[in-house]
């Protein structure tokens, strides 16, 4: 029924309505800019982060598992020592004999001792004690030399592993494999140099100086009830449900903790960490998607308000069109499409802004928001909210054109 | 089959309590390739015929027949097709669109019209060549005369070939030398075959015209027709006060 020319002199018109009342149509739009701007650039913030610490939490691994001593919150601190809380070797032990769903399990405890090498020393370097299966759960091989083995932790070998910025602090050759260091005053033997990670996770750099030695050795430095937590892999990512539970299940036996009672201790798979990130993520998009609709409606109001205004200023014209045969539809049309036309302006340039902000923040050093960026789908949902919020408060002005008496409106002032 | 046959037609305004008979039985034949002038002081109805002869309002009773269909009880839609089609207006305040062109201005029925889209250029620069505006094509309003923006307006009105051109008060914005000019436009376009109903208070104008139609008081008080010479010329009225028969008083012109 709309010939092509229609829709042509009507898109034509909305445009040069907005040029020719530039500053007007641009205030009028503020609020859909400044929706649109905020809520994109939330979005990427958002998206940004989400994609980095989900990586980071792969890169960490999906399967794996944390065990930690942990005193609960809501029992009197005397009857939970830390003796009854630390973990134990032996409990580290039983779950390695005795957890079906593990695939490798590892101690860490970290003890600070002077290294030396050479004459250089440095004091109070943190030195790690790990079990084999460490170099698995972690997915760090040896570049040279060798990994640890069960015999270096069985007969406790006073061997150890360096990295390569322990290398470079130590001064060491770039192969330092059957080197010797001094480590707390004992001489051990450079079995393997270990890759070095450039995992910043969350800010904390993991790839400063690391030395590693057996597990039992490192014990034999610490004082009686000395930190250590257990990290395991589960054999698969779907085993985090039933693993966790299988291991709380042997330390709960291990500790003797009565059905009921609360732990004192704390089993956590990273699925589980992701998964709350998820929530959180989804959380926050939400809360932007309301910051969205509040300020599209604010917006909306004023585009509404200014639509007015136009056609209470364009009456005459709107009495002329009427004249030569415009139909009361293809007036709302018009007015509809000058609303619509005005919002898409607006949500264009509120998503410039949006980009803008995105980019400014990849700027940002040392805020993780590096992959920050605007996902399609919100480019997609920007567009379709300002064309909506035009054609929902467009519709009662373009009404009102429509239904104007082609007489009077020929005779308004 | 007259081009306008209009029967009995009423209007009736209500303002708050008072009622307003605007037109109280009106009889109007028009044939067509008819030049007329309605007349009549304000107050008389001419204005309120006028919107209805041009369709833009609907009668309370009565009925009027446009080439044989009844446009009387129409639906809005339907009327602004038929205004589309067959009328062409010209107004006293021309009502050009400020920011387009006199081409864009004279393409505008074609916005709205079924077809006719794809040939608009020719079509509108044959409309302004025979107002003889072919120089001011692309001027806008404000940088052309009063009589040229009229001109314009006379060029968008005959654009869809319309069966009526309407024109309320057409040079009551303007000049006398421009009258003459605007006049000689429509007894042109009179001449090539155009039916001209025109609005006006202006005997002055009404003399142009071939027949004079007075209202007062909401119904015709006379329907007469003038002589004209071949050059349009003013003759002076002739035959009484009387019904009006179409070809009777027509000069070949």
């Amino acid at each position: 029924m709309l010939n092509p020319l229609f829709w042509y002199q009507a898109i034509a018109l909305a445009f040069s309505q907005i040029w020719a009342n530039k500053s007007r149509a641009f205030l009028t739009a503020l609020g859909i800019i400044v929706g649109v701007a905020s809520t994109t650039a939330v979005i990427a913030a958002l998206t940004g982060l989400k994609s980095k610490v989900l990586t980071q939490f792969e890169s960490v691994g999906a399967s794996k598992v944390f065990i930690f001593p942990n005193r609960p919150d809501d029992k009197p601190r005397n009857l939970y020592p830390w003796e009854k809380v630390r973990l134990k070797t032996s409990e580290a032990r039983a779950l390695r004999d005795e957890c079906e769903s593990i695939r490798a399990i590892t101690p860490i405890t970290e003890v600070g001792l002077e290294v030396e090498s050479g004459d250089r020393k440095i004091e109070g370097l943190s030195v790690t004690g790990i079990w084999p299966d460490w170099h698995e759960i972690e997915n760090r091989n040896v570049t040279s030399g060798r990994p640890f083995t069960a015999i270096d932790e069985t007969n406790e070998r006073q061997v150890c592993l360096v990295n390569d910025d322990a290398v470079k602090e130590l001064r060491l050759p770039a192969d330092p494999v059957g080197q010797f260091i001094t480590l707390g005053g004992r001489r051990f033997l450079i079995v393997g140099l270990i890759e070095t990670v450039q995992a910043r996770f969350f800010g904390l750099n993991t790839s400063s100086a690391e030395i590693f030695i057996p597990f039992s050795v490192a014990e034999k430095f610490q004082p009686r009830d000395f930190f250590m937590r257990i990290t395991a892999l589960l054999k698969s990512p779907e085993l985090a449900e039933e693993g966790t539970a299988e291991m709380r299940w042997i330390l709960r036996k291990q500790r003797g903790i009565p059905d009921g009672e609360t732990e004192s201790f704390q089993v956590e798979a990273i699925d589980r960490f992701i998964q709350q990130f998820k929530t959180l993520a989804t959380g926050i998009t939400a809360i932007a998607g309301g910051i969205v609709g509040i300020s599209l409606l604010v917006g909306g109001i004023g585009i509404m308000n200014i639509m007015l205004v136009s056609v209470s200023e364009r009456t005459r014209e709107i009495g002329l069109r009427k004249a030569v045969g415009a139909t009361p539809n293809m007036i709302l049309l018009q007015f509809l499409l000058e609303a619509v036309t005005l919002c898409l302006v607006g949500g264009f340039i509120g998503l410039a802004c949006g980009r803008l902000l995105a980019f400014g923040m990849t700027q940002i050093p040392s805020a993780q928001l590096d992959e920050a960026d605007i996902p399609l789908w919100a480019v997609v949902l920007a567009f379709a909210f300002s064309a909506g919020t035009g054609l929902i408060f467009g519709m009662f002005p373009a009404i009102k054109a429509a239904r104007l008496d082609p007489i009077e409106a020929l005779r308004h002032e | 089959m007259s081009l306008i046959e209009v029967r009995q037609l009423e209007k009736v305004y209500r303002v708050g309590v008072e009622i307003i008979r605007a037109l109280n039985g009106v009889d109007l034949t028009i044939e067509r390739n008819d030049f007329i002038a309605i007349m009549g002081s304000s107050g008389s109805g001419k204005s309120t015929l006028m919107n209805m002869l041009g369709c833009l309002d609907r009668p309370t009773s009565g009925t009027y027949l446009l080439n044989g269909h009844d446009v009387s009880r129409m639906g809005a839609t339907e009327l602004a097709r038929v205004r589309n089609e067959e009328i062409g207006f010209v107004f006293q305040s021309f009502e050009l669109l400020p920011r387009q062109t006199a081409l864009e201005n004279v393409e505008l029925p074609l916005v709205y019209a079924k077809g006719g889209w794809r040939d608009r250029r020719p079509r509108a620069l044959a409309a302004l060549d025979r107002v003889g505006l072919s120089d001011r094509v692309h001027h806008r309003p404000n940088q052309l005369s009063g009589g040229q923006r009229q001109r314009v307006a006379i060029a968008r009105a005959i654009l869809n070939r319309p069966s009526i051109l309407l024109a309320d008060e057409p040079t009551g914005n303007l000049d006398s030398a421009t009258t003459v000019e605007i006049l000689a436009i429509f007894r042109q376009l009179h001449a090539e075959g155009q039916t001209i109903i025109i609005v006006t208070h202006e005997d002055e104008v009404a003399a142009h015209c071939d027949r004079v139609v007075r209202l007062r008081d909401g119904k015709v008080m006379s329907d007469l027709p003038i002589l004209q010479d071949s050059a349009g010329r003013h003759r002076g009225s002739a035959g009484a006060k009387g019904s009006h028969e179409p070809g009777e008083h027509k000069l070949p012109c």
